[in-house]
């Protein structure tokens, strides 16, 4: 499934470092901005080359927020639930998102451009209410600002 | 008086040169050719340098528990996971002058010889993340890192490493476990990091504040960085964050020990139009409310300890007499809930309970039974490996200790009297 170039780019990587396990969450995050989510047979290819066993990466990738294990679509918008957001604003702007792309959270657009799913706190607790969309930060939303940065993802 | 932010400008980062001509990389060449490695330590304890990630313990005192006779390679982790509510100081940091960061990761590395640097930074700072590993490598090409730095013969080098975004990865037994690529669950010590941390070796790991504060401290000496504070035992500057209804959230560099009503008034603005200060966490989500009555405190280590209370991270969260504190601490709660590893029992099975006890009386379904189940509760989740579980009940705790009135009338009129 990874493409040969591509397989060496993350071979000579890996062999760059002592322990080539420290290097699957990079090699993980490389291949789910490639191929859009990690399905099966990536994480059991990822397992491969960095020499764990495909339950041990499948431990490590459910662990964490920002790996997919399901199809997602084109960009994912994460919407910040943290208490400071959730003070200002949190509601009205996941309502205006739930409407204007109607869907509701852990779903995906008809069109395959936007998965809807909740995080926490983001840090940007200064510009809320908050979210990130593909590891981008978008802050002090109005149903005008977010209408504009939908706009321009295709 | 501005140290950490003394370089700050809008909207952009000071470059190599700029920090070079405020001083910068000055103290690692008074680190590597003028004071041996226990003198470095010994400046920091001196210096009274307490970790600012949140835990307040002192500098020098961890790079003194690395053995001399330790093996190698040691690790230096400078901890950007920066995941508690309410904080974004280290991002503030990164973004305005990062090149102190990794000067005290250096400085740090020669007192333990550590050879091997990691930044360890969560997903939603991959801008920051970026800055670190370019300007890492602008460090490296000035002949700051990389072999023999500065013909010292002392070697470093320092990587970035992303995660994938969970709190715990925060709490320093996790962070390393996510670094060697395993499932993040916090070990309970001992054996202490310092001592068999990352792959069993050596680990010394500090917060991104802490780091940019060593190279001024070997600069201008111990008494100087004291003297920065506002309080007697306090010492240094503290990057104060706020947020929540006030006119001018952000992160204000101030004397450690600042009262508490002047970071709010004259700093962050104060109050927005129409708004009353109800209540404010200190620092982050895993501390406890502090009431209209501490509107005066001294936000430092001690004051806040005397008075029953956690400075945390510093970073105040500024609540309003109109939003209710049953469902903000409700929010909280699931917050804490959900970043649980799932480890020990109390933490895994109790945080739920908890939200499952405080979302009912959010909703007006709450008995009178409920509020001395909640304070039992919260004494059962200190039974944990990590500070996780005891963090999220302070917010719980606190509610009920200053706020009970508050609950006891969701339950009384069977809804959120703020609705």
């Amino acid at each position: 499934m990874i493409p040969d170039d591509l397989k060496e780019t993350l071979q000579r990587q890996i062999a760059a470092t002592d322990h080539p396990r420290e290097q699957v969450m990079d090699v993980v995050f490389i291949l789910q901005d490639r191929f859009g989510y990690l399905s099966d047979p990536l994480l059991e290819e990822v397992a491969a080359l960095v020499g764990m066993t495909p339950l041990e990466v499948e431990e490590i990738a459910t662990f964490y927020e920002f790996i997919y294990r399901k199809p997602v679509g084109r960009h994912v918008i994460h919407v910040c639930d943290g208490v400071v957001c959730w003070m200002l604003e949190y509601q009205s702007v996941l309502d205006y998102l739930r409407s204007k792309l109607g869907i509701d959270y852990g779903q995906t657009t008809d069109d395959g451009r936007f998965t809807l799913l909740p995080t926490c706190c983001l840090g940007y607790c200064d510009r809320a209410p908050a979210m990130m969309i593909d590891r981008k930060i978008y802050g002090r939303l109005t149903p005008e600002r977010i209408d504009e940065i939908l706009g321009k993802l295709r | 008086m501005q140290i950490l932010f003394q370089n700050r400008q809008p909207d952009r980062i000071a470059s190599l040169e700029e920090y070079r001509n405020s001083g910068g990389y000055e103290a690692l060449t008074l680190a590597l050719k003028k004071y041996t490695r226990a003198e470095v330590q010994q400046l920091a304890l001196d210096a009274v340098l307490l970790g600012r990630g949140g835990a307040g313990f002192p500098a020098g005192r961890k790079w003194m528990t690395v053995a001399e006779s330790a093996p190698f390679p040691r690790y230096m982790v400078c901890n950007a996971d920066e995941m508690e509510p309410g904080t974004f100081k280290d991002r503030v940091l990164i973004h305005t002058d990062p090149h102190q960061i990794i000067e005290g990761m250096i400085i740090v590395g020669y007192s333990v010889l550590a050879e091997k640097g990691i930044v360890f930074i969560r997903t939603s700072y991959e801008n920051a993340a970026r800055i670190m590993e370019q300007e890492i490598v602008r460090a490296k090409e000035a002949g700051f890192l990389g072999k023999n730095i500065l013909g010292s013969g002392f070697s470093m080098e320092i990587a970035v490493h992303r995660s994938a975004g969970r709190y715990i990865c925060g709490e320093n037994t996790a962070q390393m476990r996510a670094i060697e690529g395993k499932r993040a669950n916090p070990t309970q010590p001992p054996p202490y990091a310092t001592e068999k941390g990352i792959w069993g070796l050596p680990t010394v790991t500090h917060n991104v504040e802490t780091l940019a504060c060593i190279p001024h401290i070997l600069r201008h000496g111990p008494e100087w960085f004291k003297s920065l504070a506002a309080t007697p035992t306090a010492a240094g500057t503290k990057l104060y964050c706020v947020s929540g209804r006030v006119n001018r959230p952000g992160c204000f560099e101030l004397p450690m020990g600042t009262r508490l009503s002047e970071i709010i008034e004259d700093h962050a603005g104060g109050m927005q139009e129409g708004y009353q200060f109800k209540a404010c966490l200190p620092g982050g989500a895993s501390t406890r409310f502090l009431p209209k009555s501490f509107y005066d405190i001294e936000m430092d280590f001690d004051a806040m300890k005397q008075a029953g209370h956690r400075l945390g991270t510093g970073s105040i969260i500024v609540f309003d007499h109109k939003t209710c504190l049953v469902a903000a601490t409700l929010n909280m709660i699931e917050f804490f809930a959900r970043e649980s590893c799932g480890w020990c029992t109390p933490c895994r099975e109790g945080l739920p309970y908890i939200r499952e006890i405080l979302s009912r009386i959010e909703s007006g379904e709450g008995c009178n039974d409920d509020i001395p189940q909640l304070r039992r509760m919260c004494r059962y989740l200190c039974n944990t490996y990590c500070a996780l579980a005891p963090g999220a009940v302070s917010p719980v705790e606190s509610l009920l200790t200053y706020f009970e009135d508050d609950v006891q009338e969701h339950i009384r009129q069977r809804k959120c009297p703020f609705k």
